[in-house]
């Protein structure tokens, strides 16, 4: 299971992450996430043939509620935090080009 | 009666008598806080003229005969991870900094409904990652019983308040130990109930499978009262049991009879403090004094929890802090290229080293090619873990096991190697990979004078055992009882 994470592999994920890190972040985390991943190979020594996965401690599925409305955050307070907001609706950078 | 520094019983009885009020009781605390938190920096944010008007509305229900919740005047500090209507949530995070809850916790809820006066907002490791509080995007705080060592985390800031006599009774929340090993390292009583006892509501979600708010106290009844008050089903968490909640401290005086309690042998050996092993060696014989049976039980699974935890907490968090992008609220990047710029800067500004360290570690153990090697890897691990809790309380009632392998460590001491504090995590991550419940408290000091904790572990919903058990300890020690020197 062994993983040597490059400097590149690690800038991949910080992609994937929407994570903008400087060089010596990139650097460091190369060095610590590889650190990591190394301790968690010894995962590969457990044999889990046949083993289910345990995705939770709580093992219920479906949990319903009756189908009716309640009382929902307003408006104003939904919006309250925003970093950009007319009022009306969360204020996002413009996603296609004017053209 | 010394005010600050009570226990909840106490505290409960004076202003029951009429000896004092619940405004005094208040304030008194608030005067502790003003006088000790320049040194500790349990506080994130002190909510002092709230909690004032909350404790005079107690002592006007009060005087006017009207029924008062069961935690009525107490002040309680609560992990800066709650949501809390009107006031600042951080997490400890940039992210979060300016963010006020429009809506309360429902452990806020419950605790307003029990007339409890909500003190202020504690530290912890930034989104309750870490176990020292030194993540904390705002402040360090300090251990109480010296002030060069941390609190343990990630509620040490809870933690360091219920020591210091800055509040009897605090929330925080636990994913992989971050209610109890702060509470044995400070020297108090922290109870992680099983998953789903409480809501998870508006608790700023870590790790969603993991995560479990729970009570921290002076003493194990101001718990088992905290707990009481806390527990039992909600609408509004479909992973939150429905379960009757009984009624703890009713019960809590009643000794075990036949007792019988697991020790993994395994955990008394090399890695393990000398002076940790000999407080936990006399806790185990002090049970035998009482007529508990020492049974050992194996846990072979247990030493791949640290690895499998440090898999799935990950995945988990990187998952649910894709939330934060600088739009719905938290922090935005003044300046950016495009959408995915703003997402990325707004991030990579506002987030800590170690939320990025595990949001990085998540991303890459779920991405396309490693989601099986990595992410379904830990979970079957995981009921390999859970089965040896299964099969070890076949033969036991509890298992006592150490909190960690040391006394508090030094602030700074870990800062450079993440994972040598991830490994001091050994022995509680396993109640939270299980869901089993787990507490933590008192059981001695280090010669140089920093407390030791004990921890003990039940089945899913024996939390009533498990604080029946933990008080037969305390009232046989005084360990509890002991407070620390502050300098002002």
């Amino acid at each position: 299971m062994s993983v040597q994470l490059s400097r590149d592999d690690v800038a991949k994920v910080a992609l994937l992450s929407r994570l903008k890190l400087d060089d010596g972040e990139l650097d460091r985390m190369t060095e610590q996430l590889g650190a990591i991943l190394g301790y968690v190979e010894r995962l590969s020594e457990v044999d889990t043939e046949g083993i289910e996965p345990m995705a939770h401690a709580v093992e219920r599925t479906n949990v319903f509620r009756a189908d009716v409305e309640t009382p929902m955050l307003p408006r104003e307070a939904a919006l309250s935090n925003a970093p950009k907001t007319d009022g009306q609706y969360f204020l996002v950078p413009q996603i296609f080009d004017a053209g | 009666m010394t005010i600050a520094g009570a226990t909840t019983a106490d505290l409960m009885a004076a202003v029951a008598s009429g000896e004092t009020t619940a405004v005094e009781v208040a304030q008194a605390f608030l005067d502790r806080i003003e006088a000790h938190d320049g040194s500790i920096d349990a506080f994130l944010h002190v909510s002092k003229e709230n909690a004032l008007a909350q404790a005079a509305e107690v002592d006007t229900k009060r005087r006017s005969g009207q029924p008062l919740g069961k935690l009525a005047g107490l002040p309680i500090a609560i992990k800066d991870n709650l949501c809390t209507k009107g006031e600042p949530t951080t997490c400890s995070s940039r992210m979060l900094e300016k963010f006020v809850s429009p809506y309360d916790a429902t452990v806020i809820e419950r605790l307003r409904a029990a007339d409890a006066v909500l003190i202020g907002r504690t530290n912890l490791d930034e989104f309750a990652m870490g176990s020292s509080t030194e993540n904390s995007a705002f402040k360090t705080t300090r251990n109480p019983w010296n002030v060069a060592h941390a609190p343990g985390g990630s509620s040490g800031g809870s933690a360091a308040a219920v020591a210091a006599g800055m509040a009897p009774l605090a929330l925080g929340s636990d994913t992989g130990g971050s209610i109890r090993q702060p509470a044995g390292f400070c020297g108090v009583v922290g109870l992680k109930p099983t998953y789903g006892r409480v809501s998870r509501y508006g608790l700023v979600a870590f790790a969603s499978s993991l995560d479990q708010i729970g009570p921290m106290a002076n003493d194990v009844h101001g718990a088992a009262l905290l707990l009481e008050a806390i527990a039992g089903g909600d609408p509004l968490d479909s992973t939150c049991l429905p379960e009757a909640v009984p009624s703890y401290t009713s019960t809590l005086e009643e000794p075990i009879a036949g007792l019988r309690i697991g020790v993994v042998r395994s955990h008394y050996g090399e890695g393990l403090d000398a002076e940790v092993n000999a407080a936990l060696q006399r806790a185990i014989e002090q049970y035998e004094d009482m007529g508990a049976t020492i049974v050992d039980v194996e846990m072979p699974h247990q030493q791949y929890s640290v690895a499998t935890y440090y898999v799935i907490a990950p995945c988990e968090a990187s998952s649910n802090l894709a939330r934060y992008d600088g739009i719905h609220y938290g922090y935005r990047a003044p300046q950016f290229d495009d959408m995915i710029d703003l997402y990325a800067r707004s991030r990579g500004e506002a987030f800590g080293a170690e939320v990025k360290r595990r949001i990085m570690l998540g991303t890459f153990a779920l991405s396309a090619g490693y989601a099986d090697q990595y992410y379904n890897k830990a979970l079957k691990v995981r009921r390999l873990i859970r089965r040896d809790f299964d099969k070890a309380f076949e033969q036991c009632d509890v298992i006592l096991t150490p909190i960690a392998p040391t006394p508090a460590f030094k602030i700074g001491e870990m800062a450079d190697d993440p994972l040598a504090m991830y490994l001091s995590d050994i022995f509680t991550i396993g109640a939270n990979l299980a869901g089993v419940p787990g507490i933590s408290l008192p059981a001695g000091f280090s010669s140089s004078g920093l407390p030791i904790g004990m921890q003990l572990l039940a089945p899913a919903l024996q939390e009533e055992r498990l604080l029946r058990v933990a008080r037969m300890f305390e009232r046989a020690t005084d360990w509890h009882t002991r407070r620390p020197q502050l300098s002002t």
